[in-house]
């Protein structure tokens, strides 16, 4: 079957200024990332702050226009499609972003938001299109007077609600969620992850759920892909990649998050990285992730490690340092707790 | 592991480093007025980390810039006592709170770019601190502050000494707090979500720092946070605040085991563990919601302020308000009905 969504080989490269005169420099955000999603599937992207994650997203959703690479939907390259052509398929992929508060128009009512892509692909008479609303709402757990109101007036799980409405509201495909939960409380953040997982069983889009809090993400994808320095560098099904992460930067990453149990967290072993992410500007060579991996060799630094088979192609990971029958390499814990006093 | 609930005996049992006692703060606003904090009691043992939970309003920051002294203009503190280190703070001028500041308590504010100076280098305004409070000559502070530099983690501490806030990554600026914090060697640190804006492996970072001033320095830290990963890994004791007033405390490991209010409960069931969807199944596949939200209070509370949201609200709960009360040791808890039985009455 055509997967919903296939991305190949996706670069998006940005020119900036740098330091004094008109010197340029290029930002490798997302350099080389291929990822597909099957029908009614969840796929959790991950990663650190400025790994690439929103700009991978903004090429899908076609807000920017990639420097190489493809990006399918449904089976169809709507890179370099026009505007025109683009317009019909446009239908397909909708988002929800991670601030509620700026990414709806604040002079518009809620009911207008979650109706304006109803009237943009021109769907329904307004007396239909305003019934539709109505349903809309009370899908995402929403008053249906709500309608009148306008986002100033709501709270931030209620704004992320009619996010939800407009962003479902002509029964896309699939779905792209830019941290959405990350801006709302914990109680809230619940309650949204409730409700996108509920409207996706009973509406079977698929979905892209970026996030860099990793329990929210293990909760709600099929497949969660770690991006680190603009490409992925692990991939598999949620399972595994707790169960048995491969990619030594995907092992640190799991176990720098703190586990709401003070026993269970106290005994854990964990992985310190030293420093942070280098700058996308100037990308380490070889292994991108080698200026902080533990277990670093000469090797990693001369040649990129591919995203290659760990466990046949659900499993995919990339490292020189993998066993040859797909083995993680072991990294001691860098860590020594001091005991409390 | 035992070591925690040992640290929570000793705590109650040593010295007192800080004594909140009965703290309210009103905001007088056009639109009347709002209880951001009613009737909050806390000690905070030597070396020991208090952990300050609660969602978003609940008066977490509110509470800390009382105790810093740093109100607002808006903000009248109505009733309470500090108590630092002995010295009542209410005995003490603008200026000797000043001098106090910085250098007995030291605070980390969740956005450190708002609290650093832009047009400053880095070393000069950890500099500044060390000659106002200690003293330092110039050249004095600038060694000073590139050991401050590298006991926080910073690489190249010589070099970043001479760089502005905006040249550094938002882990770096929060080091950089730490280090300003730090610098007068505080006995307590008040640290307002200082890990909430960063990502997972940098927090692991600032939270062994933190673990580190502790165990070294001996510092007491008061931690807000609403991240209940974070309290798991290094509080000692937890204080759940919900719409300003205190409604439950315990030691780290008795609160989540433990937990006795509704409240409490509802936040630890609403945040994901690891594994746990594997075990859930279509439908099932589901966090605790708690309905609602946290009131904005306009009246201290004459009745449970968790009642509209509380799936065990009575008559009750809607008339009167629950004090605290003892539930095993150094466990307290407003709730007329707690614990997993609801307090068979
Ligand atoms: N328009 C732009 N011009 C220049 N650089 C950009 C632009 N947009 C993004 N970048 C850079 O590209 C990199 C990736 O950014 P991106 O926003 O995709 O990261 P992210 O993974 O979404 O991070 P976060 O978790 O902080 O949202 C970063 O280094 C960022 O600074
Ligand atoms: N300057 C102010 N004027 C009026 N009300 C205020 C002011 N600052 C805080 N409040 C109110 O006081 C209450 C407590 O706020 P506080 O900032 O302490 O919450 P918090 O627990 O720190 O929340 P968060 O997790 O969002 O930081 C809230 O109802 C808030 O609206
Ligand atoms: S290839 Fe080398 S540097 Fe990269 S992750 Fe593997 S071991 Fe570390
Ligand atoms: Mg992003
Ligand atoms: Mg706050």
């Amino acid at each position: 079957m055509t997967p919903v969504l296939e991305v190949t080989d996706l670069v998006k490269h940005f020119r900036v200024r740098s330091g004094l005169g008109d010197s340029t420099a290029v930002v490798r955000a997302v350099d080389g990332v291929s990822l597909r999603i099957d029908r009614g599937e969840v796929l959790g992207l991950v990663g650190e702050s400025g790994s690439g994650k929103s700009t991978v997203a903004k090429c899908i959703m076609r807000l920017i226009e990639p420097t190489s690479g493809t990006v399918r939907l449904n089976g169809t390259d709507i890179t370099g499609l026009s505007r025109r052509q683009f317009r019909a398929l446009r239908r397909e992929v909708h988002m929800v972003f991670q601030d509620p508060y700026s990414s709806l128009n604040p002079r518009m009512t809620c009911g207008q938001i979650a109706e304006e892509p109803l009237r943009h692909h021109r769907i329904g008479r307004r007396v239909a299109r305003s019934e539709r609303v109505g349903d809309l709402f009370e899908k995402v757990g929403l008053n249906p007077q709500m309608r009148a109101r306008y986002p100033h007036e709501l709270s931030g799980g209620q704004r992320q609600r009619v996010g939800l409405a407009r962003a479902l509201a002509v029964e896309p495909s699939l779905l792209i969620a830019d941290e959405p939960i990350s801006a709302l409380d914990v109680s809230v953040q619940a309650s949204i992850v409730n409700l996108l997982l509920e409207l996706q069983q009973d509406m079977g889009f698929s979905c892209l759920f970026v996030a860099h809090d990793l329990a929210a993400v293990e909760f709600v994808s099929d497949r969660i892909a770690v991006m680190y320095l603009g490409k992925i560098v692990e991939t598999t099904d949620r399972q595994r990649l707790f169960a048995e992460p491969r990619m030594p930067y995907t092992q640190a990453l799991l176990s720098a998050v703190p586990v709401p149990d003070p026993v269970e967290q106290r005994q854990r072993e964990r992985i310190l990285l030293p420093g942070e992410m280098p700058s996308p500007i100037n990308p380490p060579s070889g292994c991108s992730f080698r200026t902080r991996c533990p277990i670093a060799e000469p090797q990693c630094a001369e040649a990129e490690p591919l995203l290659a088979e760990v466990d046949g192609d659900a499993h995919l990971a990339a490292c020189h340092l993998i066993g040859p029958a797909g083995e993680a390499p072991k990294i001691r814990s860098t860590v020594e707790r001091a005991p409390p006093p | 592991m035992t070591a925690t609930g040992q640290a929570a005996d000793t705590a109650s049992t040593t010295q007192t480093r800080l004594q909140v006692d009965d703290l309210s703060v009103r905001f007088h606003t056009d639109d009347g007025d709002i209880c951001a904090v009613d009737g909050l009691s806390f000690d905070l043992g030597a070396r020991e980390v208090l952990a300050l939970v609660g969602e978003s309003g609940c008066g977490k920051s509110v509470t800390a810039t009382a105790i810093l002294g740093l109100l607002p203009d808006a903000a009248e503190m109505t009733s309470g006592r500090i108590v630092l280190d002995g010295t009542d703070l209410a005995g003490l001028s603008r200026s000797q709170l000043r001098a106090l500041r910085g250098s007995k308590i030291g605070m980390v504010f969740q956005e450190p770019m708002t609290s650093l100076n832009p047009v400053f280098t880095v070393g000069r305004q950890i500099g500044e601190v060390l000659t106002r409070h200690l003293g330092h000559r110039k050249r004095q502070a600038r060694e000073v502050a590139v050991e401050l530099l590298d006991r926080v983690g910073i690489p190249a501490p010589r070099q970043r000494i001479s760089e502005y806030p905006h040249q550094l990554s938002g882990g770096m600026r929060q080091r950089v707090m730490i280090a300003m914090a730090i610098a007068c060697n505080p006995s307590v640190l008040i640290a307002d979500e200082p890990t909430t804006a960063l990502d997972v492996t940098i927090q692991a970072g600032i939270l062994d720092i933190m673990r580190s001033l502790r165990s070294d320095l001996g510092t007491s830290i008061i931690l807000i946070t609403h991240d209940l990963g974070v309290v798991a890994d290094i509080a000692d004791r937890v204080v759940i605040m919900y719409a300003g007033r205190k409604i439950e405390q315990a030691p780290v490991e008795q609160l989540f085991s433990q937990p006795q209010h509704p409240y409490t409960m509802g936040l630890l069931g609403a945040v994901p563990r690891p594994g746990m969807a594997a075990m859930m199944h279509g439908a099932d596949r589901r966090l605790a919601e708690i309905p609602g939200r946290v009131p904005v209070m306009t009246a201290p509370a004459s009745d449970c302020s968790f009642h509209p949201r509380c799936p065990r609200a009575a008559d009750r709960c809607r008339s009167l308000r629950p004090e605290l009360e003892g539930r095993g040791h150094d466990h307290r808890v407003a709730c007329f009905y707690p614990g997993e039985e609801g307090g068979a009455q």
